[in-house]
């Protein structure tokens, strides 16, 4: 089985709570093996199935910074600067599909989860680009 | 002289072969960089460009 890209579901219950603060929060993203089975259903950041730590790659991936959300016609949407990048150096790891984008101000709470075709890295740098931070584009758009 | 991290250390980078490739999918733009040194890869550097995120879509109901 492999991970399946979703916006978490537990998220859309607590945008209606109030719980995230985008823009705010510190939020992270974690890159995930082949072997793990992220999905809508997924609830938190966790170490099963997480890249091993490597290089500049620690347990928990790296801070991704959001900016605050924003709103185009009748679109919402949040997501890092336009072509924004993260980045992980003298990093080695082989089949990774998956990203993880989860909350670590409150509780580690899972965000989104982003799939791609399956990656090795040896001994080099795995950079991650985000879209345009626009609504249609941006990581997250709430319609 | 460029330098490589590789799996042996950094090593010079006219002593590799260098190979360089992308690819396209509905959800990103990849391009990786390799570098091999008597036929064993040594180093592989990848950069994934997102398109898009996710959209959710809001309903609301009407009284009755």
């Amino acid at each position: 089985m492999a991970s399946t890209q979703a916006m978490c579901s537990s998220f859309k219950q607590e945008l209606l709570t109030g719980t995230h603060v985008i823009g705010t929060d510190v939020l992270k993203i974690a890159l995930y093996l082949d072997a793990a089975t992220l999905g809508a259903a997924t609830t938190a950041y966790s170490a099963t199935n997480e890249v091993a730590n490597s290089g500049t790659y620690t347990a928990g991936g790296s801070t991704v910074t959001f900016n605050a959300p924003a709103l185009t016609g009748t679109t919402a949407y949040a997501g890092p600067t336009s072509a924004s990048t993260v980045s992980w150096t003298s990093f080695t790891a082989t089949g990774f599909s998956a990203a993880l984008i989860y909350n670590s101000t409150k509780t580690n709470k899972a965000i989104s989860v982003h799939t791609f075709a399956s990656q090795s890295i040896t001994a080099g740098t795995f950079t991650i680009t985000f879209p345009t931070n626009a609504a249609g584009t941006a990581i997250l758009n709430l319609a | 002289m460029a330098l490589i991290t590789t799996i042996h250390g950094d090593m010079e980078e006219v002593l590799l072969e260098k190979r360089v490739g992308s690819e396209e999918t509905d959800t990103e733009i990849i391009n990786w960089v390799e570098y091999w040194y008597n036929s064993e890869l040594v180093h592989r550097s990848v950069h994934m460009h997102l398109k898009q995120g996710l959209d959710v879509f809001g309903e609301t109901a009407t009284f009755s």
